[in-house]
């Protein structure tokens, strides 16, 4: 090796010894001679967060109608800790702005409690956001009262009006959808807390609003989006000294449903003619629900519940008169899906599932007498009318109660009777069960009832649950009932006793009861539905499903929802042929005959059941009319409920023939697709688009 | 690169019939024990500076990442250092093939841009490399082949070997380039000066290097080939107080957080500017920030001991060397460490550009603690072969 190769090295060497040299020496500047200056820095280094809140997704129909978008309005809003260091507390202030909102002072206090403070409203009204954050207290404020306001910021400390992003409901077709849309509301403290030292940047934040109920609680997640974040470093005075870190907001994502608008106004309007009609017929009709399934994925096409109200009454807050007004019409509950209902002669179809399971032959011949005897009990037909020997078919069609008494008499006996061990076969409630009755159907909708399906295990499960109040009223006897009724205090105690000492027996008149859907047995009006759109498939039960998809604000696709199945109902071959037939009777020329006179029935036929539910607490009847179609090719299956509101035939059964014309496009008895509300008289296969800047793109024909 | 293709198969490692006792006599252990204590060290630092970087999820994970990082770098450290010689020299072409290849698939879907600049691969298993560390380690090995293959008679390279050196580093380099990666590129063209002038190839190769590399530097700037960015990224250290620019931001918040670190600094977990994330990446490019504040002048200053150790283990190694192609990539190491070494923590004292490499066996980050401890393999390599020969 050459010298000069030695020589270069060294040069390396001293190259190298002067580069760390020149660091030491800098080093030794920054830390030992003006270290103190930077220490200082460092002391007033601080960040402070700009928050760009996101844009709240949409909700779209099947066809990309928004149903729920967002528009700006002026809000108003009160700081509380800015009022309280006023010297009245902030009294003078909330007059003026009583005064100049127009509204009373005791409104704006209403709204400004502390949910569960004393004297404070009922939850939506109170506040219960976080206690830091401004209260809004009116919106679509006028631009001239919030410019006043703004402009004597001396007679409104701490009170505020700004431009805010707040839902819009379109209301395609006057589809009104309230329910299943849901409503937002200021995050709660509590769910502040649930998430902890998060420092995930979709975290919730004070102001936020977050879905309270329908989807907007379900897709609560995806509609919300991220809110930009801007870490700006600032000094001790505040000054802006740089940006340690920025993000951009996202859009919350859209939820595309299997709503159709257009639909979904039909069956609106179906079921509150419907309800009009039972009240002309002097019923009570105060609640309904209607419901319609693509029975080959479980999609839920439409689904309204009776009252309704208007989704606007939640923007900026309710007031006090709207949410009492809410409470007295019991407008709030979605009945479809959180009122349970005996289902009455509908639950034949599963009695015929569990008969046919059992053995029993459908084409076979059976006695309908007027009654039927068990005991000491006699069970009545409907209008005690006897038919003589009939076919199974004939006993659905004219809904002969005794046909189905005296097979669920003989299943009960075959499975053990009176005294049958724990474990017994119960084909009703097992076929019941089978169908998913009686749980949860797991809709994307929060708060669902599950309902009762009632049978030997649930019989002695209400036993278990109840027998201490009922031996001890049986102890008691009813004392205080016994100076003004003694008669009535002696039956409540004999049944009080009764219950007590063998309440857990299923009893023939039990099985009895249950096999026309009576008893205990209380369901929603969607378990029906899912239930009859499983006979119309051949057994599978779907999980009903309100969205279709989730798209990003850009229209990518973020998740599609595809059909879940639930489980599968197991019968014989040809069981549910035999249903499909026998109901497709019933319309023809049965007990849902009368609503469907004139209709198409050779080109549509319908597969339906009539229901008309006794309840005894107020001597009424729930009406049904449980049904799907085509019966020979089935797509749709439609059930509308009335409570109080008078046989299933006569007063919902309309309702589902004004929907089934809506849907296959009957016109006059006539057929004809183009007039279906369902564009190609099909529901939509396809998502909508959603183009890039965030508009979807709507069909034309869409008002 | 992947693991199992740096790893070569079983009959050639151990080969060589000196008994394994010697081959641990024989290291050398201030190099080795210099690089053990700074990336154990360094591995409290980056658990101080990434703890609170995932809140709610895991405070250890670059931590653990960290110590696996090492663990792998050791592993990859006793390979190289054990591989035949003439090996190395055989497989030379063969991985700077590799290394191409892996900076090309910075262009395929595979490619991922971090903090400005397109030069990862993403890899099963969440991991990202950068391909261009490997690079270095190929060009070392590559030029000081092609360098060292004079007849014995010459004492010096021939023209024709030096033009085809240059060639050859100008392909990596160029893609690095491409890939606007400033920092790894000037590291790059530090390594070939250095290795062309220790080849003992004609001054006038030398100083035309010199002369040549300034004058492309000052004709890209005129001409525009480098982006503003670039231009704001290399200059926000002279002024940084001028504007609030992410650059001169970061520029800013390192010399803070140094600077408040004083003599003995503020004590582990306990920097303002550390705990408070001021410092952008603190826990790999800015790490250097992390020891300063909380350990201070004194741990700043060992930290830069320990790394001054490793180099002038090196340079005995190089200087020491029996023939030309050891002392070459002694050599070539010792530059591409040194001159990164002064780049990180220059831009961290706010005397060098703020071009993003990592601290050489501190940082985190997988592939530059990979490459730190192929370099410091390759050193021992080196020193073991020339023990054999005297």
């Amino acid at each position: 090796m050459s010298d000069r190769s030695h020589l270069r090295l060294v040069v390396l060497g001293v190259l190298i010894i002067s580069l760390i040299g020149t660091l030491v020496a800098r080093l030794s500047y920054l830390q030992l001679v003006v270290g103190e200056e930077y220490a200082a820095q460092a002391a007033s280094n601080s960040t402070r967060e700009v928050i760009t809140p996101a844009v709240r997704g949409l909700i779209l129909d099947q066809r990309g109608r928004p149903l729920v978008s967002n528009r700006t309005s002026l809000v108003v809003s009160v700081d509380r800790t800015v009022l309280a260091r006023e010297e009245d507390g902030g009294a003078a202030v909330l007059d003026n702005l009583a005064r100049a909102l127009g509204v009373s002072r005791e409104s704006i206090d209403q709204k400004l409690m502390p949910c569960g403070s004393e004297g404070a409203p009922p939850l939506p009204v109170c506040w219960d956001g976080s206690p830091y954050q401004p209260i809004p207290i009116a919106k679509d404020v006028a631009t001239e009262t919030a410019l006043t306001i703004m402009e004597r910021r001396a007679d409104f400390p701490g009170v505020s009006a700004q431009l805010a992003a707040v839902r819009e409901y379109p209301e395609p077709f006057d589809a009104n959808l309230a329910h299943v849309l849901g409503y937002v509301g200021p995050v709660t403290q509590e769910q502040l807390d649930a998430q902890g030292d998060s420092a995930d940047p979709a975290r919730l934040r004070s102001r936020d609003l977050v879905g309270r109920n329908g989807l907007e609680a379900q897709y609560d997640a995806e509609l919300r989006g991220i809110p930009g974040i801007t870490t700006l470093a600032v000094d001790q005075v505040g000054r802006v000294t740089g940006t340690v870190s920025e993000s951009e907001a996202v859009a919350g994502n859209y939820v595309v449903t299997n709503i159709d608008a257009h639909l979904q106004q039909v069956v609106e309007q179906a079921l509150a003619e419907s309800v009009d009609r039972a009240r002309e017929e002097g019923d009570v009709a105060d609640t309904g629900a209607a419901v319609v399934i693509d029975v080959r994925t479980g999609a839920v096409l439409a689904m309204a519940s009776y009252p309704t109200y208007e989704p606007q009454i939640w923007v900026g807050g309710i007031s006090t008169r709207d949410y009492e007004s809410l409470l007295r019409d019991r407008a709030l509950s979605m009945t479809v899906t959180q009122g349970t209902y005996a289902p009455g002669s509908t639950f034949k179809a599963v009695t015929t599932v569990a008969a046919a399971r059992e053995g029993y032959d459908l084409t076979g011949t059976y006695p309908c007498p007027a009654d039927y005897t068990v005991g000491s009990q006699r069970f009545r037909n409907f209008e005690s009318s006897g038919f003589g020997p009939i076919t199974l078919q004939r006993a659905l069609e004219v809904s002969c109660n005794t046909v189905f008494y005296r097979i669920a008499d003989e299943m009960w006996l075959k499975g053990g009777g009176l005294y049958a061990p724990q474990g017994a076969p119960d084909p009703v409630a097992e076929t019941a069960a089978a169908f998913r009755l009686g749980e949860a159907s797991g809709i994307d909708l929060p708060n669902e009832a599950a309902g009762l399906v009632s049978g030997r295990d649930e019989k002695l499960a209400v036993w278990e649950q109840r027998r201490e109040q009922w031996c001890a009223d049986a102890k008691e006897g009813f004392s205080a009932l016994r100076d003004e009724n003694p008669k009535l205090a002696e039956y409540y105690t004999a049944l009080a006793k009764e219950n007590c000492l063998d309440g857990f027996r299923w009893r023939n008149g039990d099985a009895i009861n249950a096999s026309i859907g009576q008893g205990d047995t209380a369901i929603t009006p969607l378990q029906l539905a899912m239930a009859y759109a499983a006979i119309a498939n051949g057994g599978t039960v779907y999980q009903p499903q309100v969205a279709k998809a989730v798209l990003s604000s850009r229209g990518e696709v973020v998740k599609q929802f595809d059909p879940v199945v639930r489980g599968e109902v197991q019968a014989p071959e040809g069981t549910f042929d035999f249903l499909r037939t026998s109901l497709a009777g019933v319309t023809a020329e049965g007990t849902g005959r009368v609503p469907f006179e004139g209709f198409p029935l050779d080109e549509i036929p319908i597969a339906s059941k009539t229901g008309s539910a006794q309840v005894f607490s107020d001597n009424s009847t729930t009406a049904w009319f449980a049904s799907f179609a085509p019966a020979d090719d089935p797509q749709y299956a439609v059930v509308m409920m009335v409570t109080r509101g008078g046989t299933g035939s006569l007063t919902a059964g309309p309702g589902v023939r004004a929907i089934y014309e809506a849907l296959f496009g009957v016109v006059d008895g006539i057929v004809d697709p183009a007039k279906s509300v369902l564009i190609g008289a099909q529901p939509s296969r396809t998502l909508p688009i959603v183009r890039p800047d965030g508009t979807p793109v709507v069909p034309e024909a869409t008002p | 690169m992947s693991l199992s293709e740096a790893t070569p198969s079983r009959r050639f490692i151990g080969a060589r019939q000196e008994g394994r006792q010697s081959y641990w006599r024989r290291l050398d252990w201030w190099l080795l024990g210099a690089a053990l204590v700074l990336s154990t060290a360094s591995s409290v630092f980056v658990w101080s500076a990434s703890r609170s970087d995932l809140a709610g999820d895991d405070p250890q994970y670059f931590l653990n990442r960290h110590l696996v990082n090492i663990a792998i770098g050791l592993v990859l450290a006793f390979i190289v250092s054990r591989l035949d010689y003439r090996l190395l020299r055989a497989y030379a072409p063969v991985l700077y093939g590799l290394a191409i290849v892996g900076i090309l698939l910075v262009y395929t879907p595979l490619g991922t841009t971090i903090a400005g600049a397109r030069a990862w691969v993403q890899v099963p298993g969440g991991f990202t490399l950068q391909p261009s560390e490997f690079a270095k380690v190929a060009i070392v090995l590559i030029l000081a082949v092609v360098l060292a293959e004079k007849r014995d008679a010459e004492a010096e390279p021939r023209d024709r070997d030096v033009a085809l050196a240059l060639g050859l580093a100008a392909i990596p380099i160029g893609l690095v380039l491409l890939q606007n990666d400033t920092g790894t590129v000037l590291i790059m063209c530090t390594v070939v000066v250095t290795m062309v002038a220790v080849s003992g190839a004609r001054t006038r190769w030398v100083a035309g290097l010199l002369v040549g590399g300034a004058t492309a530097a000052v004709i890209a700037w005129q001409l525009g080939f480098v982006k503003d960015y670039q231009i704001a990224r290399l200059t926000s250290f002279v002024n940084p107080d001028e504007a609030a620019s992410t650059a001169a931001y970061n520029a800013t918040q390192a010399r803070i957080a140094i600077g408040g670190g004083g003599l003995w600094g503020r004590g582990l977990f306990q920097g303002p500017q550390t705990q408070g994330n001021f410092v952008p990446v603190n826990e790999s490019d800015f790490i250097f920030t992390v020891i300063g504040e909380e350990a201070g002048f004194i741990g700043a200053a060992i930290t830069i001991l320990l790394l001054s150790i490793i180099l002038w283990r090196g340079m005995r190694i190089a200087l020491g060397a029996g023939e030309l192609y050891g002392r070459l990539v002694a050599a070539g190491v010792v530059a591409w460490l040194a001159f990164q070494t002064f780049e990180n923590i220059g831009m961290n004292l706010g005397i060098m550009p703020i071009t993003g490499v990592p601290l050489p066996f501190v940082s985190y980050g997988g592939t530059s603690m990979f490459a730190s401890w192929i370099a410091l393999g390759l050193l021992e390599n080196v020193r073991l072969h020339q023990q054999q020969q005297s």
